[in-house]
C-alpha cells in the first residue's frame, strides 16, 4: 500500500490556520451548543424544533386515527363539592299537585340521577312511590318546553313579562276577571306569590281542582265538624281497618304515608303475633283491596247504602238512632266488620273514597261513634293534599263559557285533558283575551293558550311545601335549569311587579315565618342550612281541639237514598287511577308506562276490567294477553277499549283507568289508551268518578293485545313457591303454613336440602354474605321497587310490542297470584282464579343462589360466584346462549334481545335514546349491549361503594352504608337487605328470628340454596280461607 | 374358495358387472347436469337465499327477531339443532357400525348417507352459532383457546361446551371417514376424465395408485376410523341430551335422556336417509344398487328405534309420577293436555304409532309408503325436540313467568335456510361426487352365487 500523503482539511479555516479555529480545535465539542429553550433573538432553538417536530408528527399521526367524539366537557374550575365518581345527596321535595313526598336526590357530577326517600320526614318516613322514583326522568324529558313562548313563537322573558303585564293591566283597568287555575298547591310561598298577583290585579281568583277530587270530604268535614279540611289518618294505630272503595295503599290521598303506617300493623313476629284486620268493600280489585283480609265486592251504586248500613249496625250497638238509609242491603262481612269495629273502639278506622259529601258524612259519623277521632283520625292536623274545590271549578267553567273571564293563567294544570268538562274549557278558551300557561310541555291545555311561561322541573327549583300544618318541606335545585324556564312563582312575582328572585322570596318568608317557630338554631343562616340539609322542618302542632259531630245525618240519609240503590240492575263504570300513571300528568314517562300495574300486570294501556261472569256471558275467552275490544257507550260518548277479565271485579261493574289517552304529552304517552276523564259526572255538587246508569258495553270480535308481564293468574297450589297461613294458626305455631318437600333415604326421611353433590360456596364467605329477607305480609305489591331498580340499574324500557313478546327487562318483578277454588288435583281448574280471590304478592329478583344453576351451564364462565354470596354477571364475557336463563328456576334473567340504546326502533326508551334522556343513566352501572344476559346484582355497585366508604373510615360497613335500591324504595319496609355475617344487621336478626318461623326459601327442594328468603304471608282471617 | 349361499339374497340385482358399476356411477358425474337437477338445485339455492335473509336480519338486528322471550330462551333454534344432529347420526352409523358388524348391504348406501350426515351436521352447527346473542365473539370464546383474558377460560362444567367438543369431533371424524372412502372413487373418475376435470379429480384423489398396498392401507384406515366413529355415534347425542339432562327444569332433568336421544337420533337419521335415497334411487336409476332389501332392512331399524323411543316416552311419564315431584308431574301432564297438546300428540302419532306400521312386510317393502312414513318420522322427531324444549320451558317452576312461544317468520326463515343449505350441498354432492361407493359395491357384486348359476 502506498502511503497516502494527501492532506484533507476540515475546512477553509484549517487551511488558513484561522486563530479562532485553532483555539476551538483542541476541544472535542464546540463551546456553544444552542441547547437553551430560546436563543437570545427569541427564535426557535434546535431543541424546540425537535420538540415541535416530534409533537407535529405525533399529532398528525394521532389525528389520522379516528378518535370518537365525546361530548364530555371537563370542569374549568371544579366545584368544591363535586368529585367525579362521588355522588352528592340533596334533600328536596316531590310535589306533584297534591301528591307529596319528602325526598333525597342523588346527583352525580351535577346531574340528578336517582330519587330516594327522606327518612327525616315524619310523613313519608323514607318511603317513595313508583311515581316519585320515576319523576327524575321527567326532568330530562326532551319534550319539555325550552323557553317562553308567545303565540307559539319564541320570546324573551323580558318581552313576555312586558306583554303579559300590559295585558293584565288592561284587563284590570277594565275591571275584568282573571283566574289562576291549578291543581292543589302545596307550596305556601307560591301561594304567597299568587296572593301578590291578586293584590295587584284585584279581581283575580285562584281556582283549584284536582284530577281526582276529594272535595266531598272537605264538605263533609265542614258540615260534620265545622272544619273544611281533610283530616290526617294514622293507620298504624288502627287495629280494624274498613275501606270503602278507598285505595289508600295505591292512589288515595297519600299512599306512601299510609303504606308506611299500614305495613307496621301488618308485620308479625314471634314477639308480636298480632296484626290489624282489614276489611275492604270495593268494586274494582284495587291494590288496597288485594291486601285486605276480608274483601267484599259491591257496586258503586251501593256505596252510600253500604256506609249507611254500617252506620246503622254500629249505631245499634252504640244505642244511637239509626239512619233511614241502608235498609235491605245484604253484603258479606259487613256485620262482621261492624262487630269488630265496635269491639276495637278507638282503635279502628273507616275510610271511604267517595267524593259524595253525604257518604263521607256518614263515614265521619261512624268514626265518631267509634271514638276514632283523636286516635286514628286527627282533625287538628288536616292534610293539604287535596285542596280542589269542585264548585269553584264548575263555576269557572260556566264563567268561561259565558265570557265573564278575561284572563286565565293555567298554573301547571291541564284541565282540558284531566277535567270532566275539559272539552268545554278548550272551546271556551278562544273567548278569553289573555291565556297563559306555566305547564312544562305543549300539552292539551298549553297548546290552546297565547303565552307559555314554562315552569322549572321541581328538581331545578327552590320551593317549599306544607303537606300538613307544622310540616314544612324544602325543595332545592339539584341541577341548574336545563332550559330557559322560570319558576312559576317567580313569574307570578314578576307579573305582580315584584322583582325579587324566588329564592330570596322563599328565604325571606322562612326567615320571618319559620325561623321564629324554633329555638334550636340561633342564627337564621344555620337554621336555613339545617332545614335545607334535613329537607324538612317540623314543628309540633299545639292545637288539641275536640270536635263534636254535628252533621245532619237525616239529610245525608235522604241524599243517599236518592243517589244510591241497594240493587241497581245496569252496568256501572268505575273510573280509577292506576298506581303507575296516576292522573296522567307524568304519562310521558316511559318508566311509568312500562311499570306493570300491580293488579293486572298490564303496561302501556288502559282497559276495561270486567268480571269473570260478564266475560262468560259474552263468550270472551282471554288467552294469554290476547283479548278483544269492547264498545263502551256512556250517554253520547262512545269508544272502544280492550277487555281484561279481572277476578274480584264486582259483577255488573267495569273499571276503566284515568290518565291515558293523552294527545299532546309527548311521543311516549300520545295515543296510549283512551281518555276517560270526560265520563266523570257530578253527584250532589261534587265530581263523581262512577257512572251508574246509561252505560252500555258490548263485546266486539275485534282482537286486541294488552301488554301484560304476567298472564298466569294462579300459583297452581305450588307451596314451594307461595306459602301462607292465617293468624290463628300462626299464633299456635310460628311455622304454620310450612310446606317442605322431604326425601326418603336409607337413614329415614330427610329435608330435600340435606343431601347434596355440591360442596357449595358458603365456606368461602368469610367477609360478607349478602342476603335478603322479604316480608310477604308487609309487601303491598305497589311496584315502587320495580321502578327504583330500573332507575338505579339502567334497565331499558322495551315498549309495548316487546312486552307483548314477553321481553320486559325489569330486574325485580312482583308476582301477583290469585287463589283458585279448584281442588289441588284439578290442574285445569287451578288455572282459573276465584271469583273474589285472595291475592298474594311476591317480589322476585335474582335469588343469588349459593348453588346457582345458571353458573354451571354457561359455556364461557360469564356468570360466576363471588366470595360474598353474589351470583355475578360479566356482561363483557357473555356470548348470549341464554342457557343460564333457561336453567334459572326463578326466571329472573333478562336477555338483551335487541340493542335498546341509540336505536330508533326503541325511541320510547328515552333514557337511552336521546342525549338529554341519557343524563339520567347511573354512571356506576354499564348499559348492556345487545345479545348479553343481565339480571339483578343485589346493586353490587352500591355494595362496593359502601364497602369502600367504610374502609376509608377504617370500619366495617353497616346497614347504613349499603342498601339495595329496591329495599330502600320500599314504602312498606318489606324488603330487608344486609350482611348476614354481621350479627348487628337487620337481615341477620330477621334470619335468626324467623329461621324457625316464617322464613322459607322459594323452591327450596331444588337445593340451589337461594340467598333471598321470604317471610310467609299471614292473613288475619278466622279460618284457613275458602281453600284455594 | 368360492363362498356363496343359495339362500343369500343378492346385494346388487340386475346382474351388474364391475364395468356396469363404474359406468352407472361415473356417468352421473361425467354427463351434463340434467334439467331436473338444475331445477332441484335452483329451488334449493333459492330457499337458501330466502332463508339467508332471515339469517342476515337475525345477525343484524338481534335474536329478538325470533319469537323467544324471557321464559323460553330456546325454541326453534335448539329444536333445529338437535333435529339436524339427530339426522346426522345415520351416516356414521351405517358406515361405521355396520362396517364393524360386516353388514355388506351398507356399501351401496353408505356414501350418500355419510354425505347426508356431514351436511346435516353443518346445518346443525349453524344453530348453536346463530342462536348466540353475540356470535361474533361466541364462536371462538367457546373454544379453549389461549387468550388475553388472564385466567378466564371456558367453563368445563357446561354441557354447551361439551357440545362444542362433541359436534366438532363428530364432524371431523365423519368428514375424514367420508373422504377416505371417496379417494378410490375419485381416482376412478380421474382415470376416465380429461382436461380440467382430470386435474381436479386427480387432486381430489390424492394420487391414488390402486396398488395392493394402497388398498390394504385404505381398508386399515377405514377400520380404524370406523372404530373411532362408532363410540361417537353414541356419544354425540348423549352429550346433546346432557344440555337438558343436567339442568333443573322439569321435563329436562331426566337421566333417561342419553339412550332415548341416541335411539331417537338413529330413528330420524334412518328416516332421512330413506327420504333421500328413495329420490336418488329413482332419479339416478340406482334400483339395482339400492334394492328393496335395503329399504326393508332400514325400515326394520326404524321400527326398532321407533319402539325404543315409544318406550322412553312412556318411561318418562312413569318416572314423573314415581318421582313425587309436583312440578315434574305437571310438566308431563302439561305436555299431553296443556296448551301445547297438539305438539305432543303430533309427536306421539308420528314417532310411536306410525312406525308400528312397519310390522307389515308389505308396508316395509312399499316405496310410496316408506317415503311418506320417512317424512312423517322426521316431522315427529322435530316435534319431539320442540315438545322437550318449549313445553318444558314454557311452564316450569314459577307460574308467574309461564308464557307461550310463537315463532316469527324469522324463526321459520332460519329453519328454511338450513334446508336450503342442506339440499344445495346435497345436490352439489349428487352431481359432482360418486353417489355410490363404487369400490366397495364392486366387492359385494359376487356376494351371491345366484348369478353364477344362471
Amino acid at each position: 500500500m502506498k502511503d497516502n500523503k494527501k492532506t484533507y482539511w476540515k475546512g477553509l479555516e484549517q487551511l488558513t490556520n484561522d486563530p479562532e479555529f485553532v483555539k476551538r480545535s483542541e476541544k472535542e465539542f464546540p463551546e456553544y451548543l444552542p441547547i437553551a429553550e430560546k436563543n437570545e433573538e427569541g427564535g426557535s432553538s434546535r431543541r424546540d424544533f425537535l420538540k415541535m417536530m416530534g409533537f407535529g408528527i405525533a399529532a398528525a399521526s394521532l389525528a389520522a386515527c379516528e378518535a370518537p367524539v365525546r361530548k364530555a366537557i371537563p370542569y374549568l374550575n371544579k366545584p368544591v363539592d363535586v368529585d367525579p365518581g362521588v355522588p352528592n345527596y340533596y334533600a328536596s321535595t316531590y310535589a306533584n299537585g297534591g301528591d307529596y313526598c319528602s325526598i333525597v336526590v342523588k346527583t352525580r357530577e351535577g346531574r340528578p340521577i336517582k330519587i330516594e326517600g327522606n327518612k327525616l320526614s315524619k310523613i313519608t318516613k323514607g318511603g317513595v312511590s313508583a311515581q316519585v322514583e320515576a319523576s327524575v326522568l321527567s326532568l330530562y324529558d326532551k319534550e319539555r318546553l325550552q323557553g317562553p313562548l308567545a303565540n307559539g313563537k319564541k320570546i324573551s322573558w323580558e318581552d313576555l313579562d312586558k306583554e303579559i303585564i300590559k295585558e293584565l293591566d288592561a284587563i284590570a283597568s277594565r275591571g275584568g276577571q282573571i283566574r289562576i287555575v291549578s291543581n292543589t298547591v302545596l307550596s305556601p310561598t307560591t301561594k304567597a306569590a299568587i296572593a301578590e298577583l291578586n293584590n295587584k290585579y284585584g279581581k283575580l281568583e285562584h281556582v283549584v281542582y284536582d284530577p281526582q277530587s276529594s272535595y266531598g270530604m272537605v264538605l263533609a268535614n265542614e258540615k260534620s265538624f265545622g272544619k273544611a279540611v281533610i283530616p290526617s289518618y294514622d293507620f298504624s294505630k288502627a287495629e280494624v281497618i274498613v275501606g270503602v272503595g278507598a285505595d289508600f295503599l295505591g292512589t288515595w290521598l297519600s299512599p306512601v304515608e299510609f303504606t308506611k303506617q299500614y305495613s307496621k300493623t301488618r308485620k308479625v313476629s314471634k314477639k308480636k303475633p298480632e296484626m290489624s284486620r282489614h276489611f275492604q268493600f270495593e268494586s274494582n280489585l284495587s291494590l288496597t283491596g288485594s291486601n285486605a283480609d276480608y274483601r267484599t265486592t259491591i257496586k258503586p251504586s251501593q256505596e252510600g247504602q253500604l256506609v249507611a248500613a254500617l252506620y246503622n249496625l254500629i249505631a245499634k250497638k252504640a244505642g244511637a238512632p239509626a239512619m233511614s238509609a241502608g235498609k235491605g242491603l245484604k253484603v258479606d262481612n259487613l256485620e262482621k266488620a261492624a262487630k269488630e269495629l265496635w269491639a276495637n273502639r278507638g282503635k279502628g278506622l273507616v275510610v271511604a273514597s267517595s267524593n259524595d259529601e253525604a257518604v263521607q258524612m256518614t263515614v265521619n259519623a261512624i268514626n265518631n261513634l267509634l271514638g276514632n277521632y283523636g286516635s286514628t283520625i286527627d282533625l287538628n292536623l288536616p292534610v293539604n293534599y287535596r285542596q280542589g274545590d269542585d264548585k269553584a271549578m264548575a263555576k269557572f267553567v260556566k264563567d268561561l263559557q259565558a265570557g265573564r273571564v278575561q284572563g286565565v293563567i293555567f298554573f301547571n294544570s291541564n284541565p282540558v285533558y284531566d277535567y270532566k268538562d275539559g272539552a268545554a274549557i278548550g272551546k271556551a278558551l278562544s273567548k278569553v283575551k289573555l291565556t297563559i300557561a306555566t305547564n312544562d310541555r305543549m300539552d292539551e291545555t298549553t297548546s290552546l293558550v297565547k303565552y307559555v311561561a314554562p315552569d322549572h322541573h321541581f328538581l331545578e327549583s327552590w320551593n317549599d311545601a306544607e303537606p300538613k300544618p307544622g310540616h314544612y318541606s324544602l325543595s332545592q335545585p339539584s341541577i341548574t335549569p336545563l332550559f330557559k324556564t322560570r319558576q312559576a312563582g317567580e313569574s307570578f312575582l314578576a307579573w305582580a311587579g315584584n322583582k325579587t328572585e324566588f329564592y330570596s322570596y322563599l328565604n325571606n318568608r322562612w326567615k320571618s315565618d319559620h325561623f321564629p317557630q324554633q329555638s334550636k338554631q340561633s342564627s337564621f343562616d344555620t337554621f336555613w342550612k339545617q332545614s335545607l340539609y334535613d329537607g324538612v322542618f317540623e314543628v309540633p302542632v299545639k292545637e288539641n281541639a275536640v270536635f263534636a259531630f254535628a252533621g245532619n245525618l237525616s239529610g245525608a240519609a235522604s241524599a243517599i237514598n236518592k243517589n244510591y240503590k241497594t240493587n241497581n240492575s245496569g252496568v256501572e263504570v268505575i273510573l280509577y287511577q292506576k298506581v303507575g300513571i296516576g292522573s296522567g300528568n307524568q304519562a310521558n314517562n316511559p318508566w311509568l308506562q312500562e311499570m306493570p300495574d300491580p293488579i293486572t300486570k298490564a303496561t302501556w294501556d288502559n282497559y276495561l276490567t270486567v268480571s269473570q261472569s260478564w266475560a262468560n256471558e259474552n263468550g270472551i275467552k282471554v288467552i294469554e294477553e290476547n283479548t278483544v275490544l269492547a264498545n263502551v257507550t256512556v250517554g253520547n260518548q262512545s269508544f272502544k277499549v280492550p277487555v281484561i277479565v279481572q277476578p274480584g271485579q264486582a259483577d255488573g261493574t267495569v273499571g276503566l283507568a284515568l290518565g291515558y289517552g293523552r294527545t299532546k304529552a309527548g311521543k311516549v304517552a300520545n295515543g296510549v289508551g283512551v281518555n276517560v276523564y270526560p265520563l266523570a259526572n257530578e253527584v250532589n255538587g261534587t265530581v263523581n268518578y262512577t257512572i251508574t246508569s246509561g252505560v252500555k258495553i258490548e263485546a266486539t270480535t275485534e282482537a286486541h293485545t294488552v301488554a301484560r308481564t304476567q298472564t298466569h293468574e294462579t300459583y297452581m297450589e305450588r307451596h314451594n313457591v307461595i306459602q301462607e297461613t292465617v293468624l290463628s294458626e300462626y299464633k299456635k305455631d310460628p311455622k304454620a303454613g310450612l310446606d317442605q318437600m322431604m326425601i326418603a333415604t336409607s337413614q329415614g326421611t330427610k329435608k330435600a336440602t340435606a343431601i347434596s353433590l355440591w360442596k357449595g360456596h358458603k365456606q368461602s364467605y368469610n367477609n360478607h354474605h349478602w342476603m335478603m329477607a322479604i316480608d310477604m305480609n308487609a309487601c303491598t305489591g305497589c311496584g315502587a321497587c320495580t321502578v327504583a331498580c330500573q332507575v338505579e340499574n339502567n334497565v331499558p324500557v322495551v315498549g309495548r310490542d316487546e312486552v307483548i313478546n314477553r321481553r320486559e327487562m325489569h330486574w325485580i318483578r312482583i308476582d301477583r297470584y290469585y287463589s283458585s277454588d279448584a281442588a289441588p288435583e284439578d290442574l285445569q281448574g287451578l288455572e282459573v282464579a276465584s271469583k273474589n280471590p285472595e291475592v298474594t304478592f311476591q317480589p322476585v329478583m335474582c335469588q343469588q343462589c349459593n348453588n346457582a344453576p345458571c353458573e354451571t351451564v354457561c359455556p364461557v364462565a360469564a356468570t360466576t360466584h363471588s366470595t360474598e354470596g353474589l351470583n355475578m354477571m360479566a356482561y363483557n364475557r357473555c356470548i348470549g346462549t341464554r342457557y343460564c336463563a333457561n336453567n334459572c328456576p326463578y326466571k329472573v334473567r333478562r336477555f338483551n334481545w335487541f340493542k335498546y340504546f341509540e336505536n330508533d326502533k326503541f325511541d320510547k326508551n328515552t333514557p337511552m335514546n336521546n342525549d338529554l334522556g341519557r343524563m339520567v343513566l347511573n354512571p356506576d352501572v354499564v348499559v348492556r349491549s345487545r345479545g348479553v344476559m343481565e339480571k339483578c346484582t343485589f346493586c353490587v355497585q352500591r355494595i362496593q361503594y359502601g364497602k369502600l366508604s367504610a374502609k376509608k373510615e377504617g370500619r366495617r360497613p353497616t346497614d347504613e352504608d349499603i342498601n339495595t335500591a329496591c329495599a330502600q324504595a320500599c314504602p312498606a319496609d318489606a324488603i330487608v337487605f344486609g350482611d348476614v355475617l354481621n350479627p348487628e344487621s337487620k337481615v341477620a336478626k330477621i334470619m335468626k328470628e324467623e329461621e324457625e318461623g316464617r322464613a322459607y326459601a322459594m323452591l327450596e327442594e331444588l337445593n340451589v340454596s337461594p340467598n333471598v328468603y321470604y317471610l310467609r304471608k299471614v292473613r288475619n282471617k278466622d279460618t284457613q280461607k275458602n281453600k284455594a | 374358495m368360492q363362498v356363496s349361499s343359495p339362500v343369500r339374497e343378492p346385494l346388487v340385482t340386475g346382474g351388474r358387472t364391475i364395468k356396469n358399476v363404474t359406468d352407472d356411477v361415473c356417468r352421473r358425474v361425467e354427463e351434463k347436469p340434467s334439467k331436473s337437477w338444475f331445477l332441484a338445485f335452483t329451488v334449493s339455492f333459492g330457499i337458501l337465499l330466502v332463508g339467508g335473509y332471515a339469517v342476515w336480519m337475525t345477525l343484524w338486528d338481534g335474536i329478538g327477531m325470533w319469537g323467544l322471550n324471557k321464559t323460553i330462551g330456546w325454541a326453534w333454534d335448539i329444536t333445529n339443532f338437535v333435529w339436524w344432529v339427530g339426522i346426522g347420526h345415520a351416516g356414521t352409523l351405517i358406515s361405521a357400525v355396520l362396517l364393524l358388524f360386516r353388514q355388506k348391504w351398507r356399501t351401496s348406501i353408505n356414501r350418500a348417507a355419510e354425505a347426508m350426515t356431514i351436511f346435516a351436521v353443518i346445518c346443525a352447527a349453524l344453530f348453536p352459532v346463530l342462536h348466540m346473542g353475540r356470535p361474533w365473539l361466541g364462536f371462538y370464546w367457546a373454544l379453549p383457546l389461549p387468550n388475553t383474558f388472564g385466567s378466564l377460560w371456558v367453563n368445563f362444567n357446561s354441557p354447551l361446551l361439551w357440545d362444542v367438543f362433541a359436534i366438532s369431533t363428530y364432524f371431523s371424524v365423519s368428514l375424514v371417514f367420508w373422504y377416505i372412502g371417496l379417494v378410490p372413487d375419485f381416482a376412478t373418475i380421474r382415470d376416465r376424465a380429461k382436461g380440467v376435470s382430470k386435474l381436479i379429480y386427480g387432486m381430489l384423489s390424492l394420487g391414488w395408485s390402486g396398488s395392493a398396498k394402497a388398498w390394504q392401507r385404505y381398508e386399515t384406515v377405514s377400520l380404524v376410523l370406523a372404530g373411532l366413529a362408532t363410540p361417537l355415534v353414541l356419544s354425540v347425542h348423549t352429550i346433546v341430551s346432557f344440555d337438558f339432562a343436567t339442568s333443573v327444569i322439569p321435563g329436562w332433568h331426566t337421566t333417561i335422556f342419553p339412550p332415548y336421544f341416541v335411539a331417537g337420533a338413529i330413528f330420524s337419521g334412518f328416516a332421512m336417509v330413506l327420504t333421500l335415497m328413495l329420490v336418488t334411487r329413482k332419479v339416478y336409476k340406482l334400483e339395482d344398487y339400492i334394492t328393496l332389501t335395503h329399504i326393508e332392512l332400514m325400515n326394520i331399524i326404524i321400527l326398532l328405534t321407533g319402539s325404543i323411543v315409544g318406550v322412553a316416552y312412556t318411561t318418562e311419564f312413569f318416572m314423573a309420577w314415581y318421582s313425587g315431584v309436583e312440578a315434574e308431574q305437571y310438566a308431563f301432564i302439561n305436555r299431553a293436555f296443556g296448551p301445547y297438546w297438539w305438539a305432543y300428540w303430533s309427536m306421539m302419532t308420528c314417532n310411536v304409532i306410525s312406525p308400528q306400521l312397519f310390522w307389515f312386510k308389505r308396508i316395509r317393502r312399499s316405496l310410496v309408503l316408506t317415503f311418506i312414513l320417512s317424512i312423517v318420522v322426521n316431522i315427529g322427531m322435530w316435534f319431539e325436540r320442540f315438545v322437550i324444549i318449549v313445553t318444558s320451558l314454557h311452564r316450569d317452576w314459577v307460574p308467574s313467568s309461564w308464557a307461550m312461544f310463537s315463532p316469527t317468520v324469522y324463526d321459520m326463515g332460519v329453519y328454511l335456510f338450513s334446508f336450503g343449505l342442506f339440499f344445495t350441498l346435497f345436490f352439489l354432492f349428487a352431481k359432482f361426487f360418486p353417489v355410490v361407493n363404487m369400490a366397495e359395491v364392486k366387492s359385494v357384486l359376487k356376494s351371491t352365487s345366484g348369478n353364477i348359476k344362471e
